[in-house]
Order: C-alpha cells, then structure tokens, then sequence
C-alpha cells in the first residue's frame, strides 16, 4: 500500500467518514476512494452496496476482479446522562471499540474525575448534541430519568438515524415519556424505535449488571444481519 | 486494551514515517468457520513486531515470516491458509475454515 493512501485513510477514519481501497489482487494496483467521491468512481454502484453493507470483500466489476476493504466509521455510544449506570456502560463500550461521549447538564454529575476516560459535555442537549455529527453509526441511550434532559435528547436522536436507540424507566415512566414526545411532534415511527425499558431483561440489577443488558442490546442491533441469518438457521 | 482497526492502520503509517520497512496483511477471503472477518488486519514491521489478527493466532506467525519477505522483496504476495494437518506440522486453522490472505508492503 502507498503510504500516501494509508495517511489519507487515516486522516479519515479520524474525522469518522467512510473510505473504501480499491484493490486488483493480481496487479496489486489500488485507489482509495473516499465516502463523498463514491458517487464519481467508474464502480460506483458497487461501491454504495459496499458503504451500505459495511463489509469488505471480492467483487467482479467491469474493470476486472477486485478486493475492496471497507472502512465505515467505529460505532459511537452516546450517553445522556453522568450517572451510575453511564459510570460502569462508558469503560464497557469503550472496551467493546465505541467512541464514548457523555452528555448532562449537571455540573455536579458531569465530571472527569467520574468519567477519567471519556470526553464529558456539562452542557444541555440542544446545545451539547447538534456539533456531535451524531449519525447511523452512533448508538445512543438517554439515561437521566429527567424529562427535562431526556426528552429533547431523544427527540435529536429521532433526526440523526441512530442505529441504537434507549431510554431508562419502567414501562410506565416510558408510557409517560411517550405521550410527552408525541406532543412535542414525534412520530409513531419514532416512538416505536426506542427501546425501554433499556437493556435485555437479563434480571439486571447493580449498574454494571445493567450496563451489561444495554451493551448486549446495542450489539445485537449493531449485528442485527447476523442475528437474523442465526434465526433463520434454528427456525 | 485490545488494538482497534484504526490503531492498526495509525500504527502502520507511523512505524513507516519511523523509517522501518512495514507489511500489511488483510484477510481477502474466508470459508467455511473463519475467525476473524473479510477485511481484518494485521500490521508488520521488519523485525516482526506487529498489531492486529487476521486469524485466532493460528496463523498470525506465518503470517509474519511471509510478511518480512514481503518487505525484502517489495512483491505482494497471497496467502492461504487451511485446516491445521497435524501430522505434517504446518499451522493453519483449528476451527475448520479457510482463509485467504494479501501481504503487501507499505511503501
């Protein structure tokens, strides 16, 4: 590989956008196409399957066999709210290859020395939120139990299709929230997406264990496809 | 902490600017039960320090040695790798699969 495309590669996986390389396994030539130029490529319309997909691999196109190695961005966890549960979910998803950021306006909660590892923003959601570039790679949970933070946190999240989207509370504190959003203009596409409660019913109950049910949960939305193809096979 | 792809990339680029011949290994294909997915990689440097897998740690040895070559030579090379034969002492794959593999320097 030409260090000129490996630095280029990398200065756009830093900035979270998506690229592509462009390999012909029996020259060894190869380009690197990133997400915005896809558009402009000889293949592009295999390109855009691969972006959709994320998945790398060989593909007969009309300029020969070639391999293409696709780089989607790492998946995000934004966590809204500083609180117990986010203390023992951000070390975890942070292990599991996310990028964290945790997000509450409470000075008291939003601190580093809660949150050594991880960038925390003492700000509210409207003002914290929309410079975050959240996107369809980010998975994003609302954990304050206030509808003054959560609300308008979830309802930025309804905007940016996040793959992942929950809410701690009973069902029915989540009935409550419900018919809240929907009079502050969400759809029931919208409501329908959130999960609560958060997590997999595993009979969570310390934080961590809780933490554990929300990341199980986000993975499986994340590898959605290969939960499916596993369905299939048992059914 | 286990390396992330972007590590193993960053890792790739900075051991070169360093001024050491550096190989990258990319799984280009699997069959069957294969650890490590289509589009992993691994990272070699000349004295065969590396960051990354392209397999369980079946094969990441083989990988290596082919890859100093690679970095000799300044010639790609393809790689297959399948299931373990336990009487010929070859590595491969424990777990059944086969895996396919491009080593190329990073130039």
């Amino acid at each position: 590989m030409d260090l000129k495309i490996l630095s280029t590669l990398n200065a756009e996986r830093a900035s979270r956008r998506a690229a592509i390389v462009v390999t012909n396994p029996d020259t060894s030539a190869q380009r690197l196409v990133k997400g915005e130029d896809v558009g402009r490529d000889p293949i592009a319309d295999v390109l855009r399957a691969r972006l959709r997909s994320g998945k790398s691999g060989m593909e007969e196109t009309p300029e020969g066999r070639v391999f293409l190695t696709v780089y989607v961005p790492p998946p995000r966890l934004v966590a809204i709210g500083a609180v117990h549960i986010s203390q023992a979910l951000a070390p975890m998803a942070k292990m599991l290859g996310y990028d964290v950021t945790v997000v509450d306006p409470r000075t008291a909660f939003a601190t580093s020395e809660r949150f050594p590892d991880v960038p925390v923003i003492a700000e509210w959601p409207d003002v914290a939120l929309p410079p975050l570039g959240i996107d369809r790679y980010t998975a994003f949970v609302a954990l304050t139990h206030d509808p003054k933070i959560d609300d308008p946190a979830l309802l930025h999240a309804f905007a940016k299709e996040c793959f992942y989207i929950g809410a701690l509370g009973s069902r029915k504190t989540h009935g409550r929230r419900l018919e809240r959003l929907k009079g502050q203009g969400a759809s029931d596409d919208d409501l329908a997406r959130i999960h609560a409660p958060i997590g997999l019913n595993i009979g969570a109950i310390s934080p961590p264990e809780i933490a554990v049910s929300i990341m199980a949960e986000i993975t499986g939305a994340l590898r959605q496809e290969r939960v499916a193809a596993r369905q299939e096979k048992v059914a | 902490m286990l390396a992330r792809d972007e590590d193993i990339l960053k890792a790739a680029e900075d051991w070169r600017r360093d001024g050491k011949g550096v190989a990258l290994a990319t799984v280009v294909e699997t069959w069957g039960s294969a650890p490590r997915p289509v589009g992993s990689n691994l990272v070699i440097d000349e004295e065969g320090n590396f960051l990354g897998s392209v397999s369980g740690g079946c094969v990441e040895g083989a990988v290596v040695t082919e890859a100093i070559d690679v970095i000799e030579s300044g010639k790609s090379k393809m790689l297959e790798f399948g299931v373990a034969d336990e009487t010929a002492w070859k590595v491969g794959l424990s777990c059944g699969g086969t895996i396919r593999v491009l080593v190329e320097k990073v130039d």
